[in-house]
């Protein structure tokens, strides 16, 4: 992709935050058509805040979000998703629809045909959900239903996909397997913007950025980020 | 076997069914005071439900459990509480309109702490929320939440501790403390149950762990041979060069 083509999102002086309390501080931040960015930061540095501020699930009180060129500021979460903004919050999904109910609502703006062929697909990547697919969403383990929200969200054909704590819960094998899906679908057309302590998903990353007290702190090629001693300390640690 | 090596907890053919699903199947192992096992297997392997079940949330099928030389298998979860077997949540629900500290005096109430009045200032330093202690419990983020439940918990007096997947969603900064705080607790006589996904983090705080695979025990022993097994790699692990 040339370094000078417009970005897919873009993030620019974004401030926000729940009633008196001011979270994010001027946030800038840049995805471009098939990037991966993973946010870092600790715990309380704003991260699902910033994810929220970018699908309006909270307000923006100041700045700009744009998603393929046009300004989106001041539409409605609904609205963006029907652009082809998809979130994946760390805890999705309508606990008494089947599972296949729950993966249908996510695919509920494609034709029924192309529905059909993208569950198929979905199924072929989460064979334990396949298997139990009349099964309560409900009756589903915490892990299993973190699974269900992966499918949920990649079942709309999203451009960006915008995750928090995607592997929260998920056992090793499972991580990978959607690391690798993710980068399957990445070859398509998927955009990603994942919020995650988990640095396996460093190995998707094209660029990180880190957070720390709602303010953007590094951002930049996970190459560059190794190199930084005090970067690699903080968020390499026990792994 | 001397009394010193009697096991603190006695788990022995528990099955859990829910309808034609058996959630549990046939699952023991022992556990000693002061030791941490890790509980680990892919999802929807039982864990969680292995927690629910000692912990007194539901009644096991079959099977018995001992804790302290006594059947506890029907013991409804406040008994349980008051003889020394607390737990935590994968998704905490603290009281969110009381305070911090409040959340943590009920439980000790509740708890009837037998080694007396715990200190609550000290349980709330020591597990990094005395800055939060006077906020109420919604204004915690996730990563205060699950140590709020923690703290309350650990203020019943608890000699038997279930954790499920408390460090979930840690940056490894915090994991490291988390990290030592279960490995002190431990060190202070406290058997902890650790049902956990980040490798690193069972590594670091355990000396066992049991693997589980569709409410079965498929290993049991040291992590670093989990890794050589290759039907826990199968189901759990994953191949390092799959992804």
């Amino acid at each position: 992709m040339p370094p000078d083509a417009p970005p897919l999102l873009e993030v620019a002086e974004v401030a926000a935050g729940y009633r008196r309390l001011q979270v994010l501080w001027g946030v800038d931040l840049n995805i471009h058509e098939r990037e991966s960015v993973v946010l870092l930061g600790p715990n309380g540095a704003g991260k699902t805040t910033l994810l929220k501020a970018i699908m309006r699930l909270v307000d923006i009180w100041a700045g700009r979000v744009a998603f393929a060129g046009e300004d989106i500021t001041r539409l409605r979460t609904d609205q963006r998703v029907r652009r082809g903004i998809v979130y994946m919050s760390e805890a999705s999904g309508f606990p008494g629809l089947s599972i296949e109910e729950n993966i249908l609502i996510g695919a509920q703006f494609l034709s029924w045909e192309s529905a059909r062929k993208r569950i198929d697909e979905l199924y072929a990547i989460f064979p334990a959900l396949a298997e139990r697919r009349r099964a309560a969403a409900g009756s589903l383990s915490g892990g299993q239903r973190k699974m269900l929200g992966i499918a949920k969200a990649l079942a709309g054909n999203p451009r960006l996909l915008v995750m928090d704590e995607p592997s929260s819960g998920l056992s090793p094998r499972f991580v990978k397997e959607v690391i690798g899906a993710l980068a399957q679908f990445r070859q398509q057309r998927l955009a990603l913007l994942i919020a995650e302590q988990n640095v396996k998903f460093l190995a998707l990353a094209d660029r990180v950025y880190t957070l720390d007290n709602g303010r953007i702190g590094f951002s930049g090629p996970v190459s560059a980020m190794q190199q930084n001693d005090v970067l690699r300390r903080a968020y390499f640690g026990l792994h | 076997m001397s009394p010193d090596d009697a096991p603190l907890l006695a788990v022995d053919g528990l099955v859990k069914r829910f309808g034609g699903f058996r959630a549990l199947d046939v699952l023991s192992f022992n556990m000693r005071a002061g030791e941490i096992l890790g509980l680990v297997g892919p999802n929807g392997s039982g864990k969680t439900t292995c927690i629910n079940v000692i912990s007194g949330l539901y009644r096991p099928d079959g099977g018995a459990i001992c804790f302290e030389g006594r059947s506890i298998g029907r013991f409804a979860a406040h008994r349980l509480v008051h003889a020394g077997i607390n737990r935590t949540f994968q998704v905490p629900r603290p009281f969110l309109t009381l305070t911090v500290r409040e959340n943590v005096e009920i439980a000790r109430a509740y708890g009837r702490n037998r080694n007396g009045a715990a200190d609550v200032g000290a349980l709330l330093s020591s597990l990094d929320l005395a800055a939060h202690a006077e906020q109420p419990a919604s204004a915690l983020n996730s990563a205060h939440q699950k140590m709020l439940d923690l703290a309350r918990a650990l203020a019943t007096g608890p000699r038997l501790l279930l954790i499920d997947e408390l460090a979930a969603g840690l940056n490894p900064a915090e994991l490291e403390r988390v990290a030592g705080k279960l490995k002190e607790l431990a060190r202070s006589g406290i058997a902890l149950l650790v049902v956990e996904h980040l490798m690193g983090f069972i590594d670091q705080i355990t000396d066992r762990i049991i693997v589980m695979n569709a409410g079965k025990e498929i290993f049991e022993g040291r992590l670093a041979d989990a890794a050589r097994n290759p039907q826990v790699v199968e189901v759990f692990l994953g191949d390092e060069n799959a992804a």
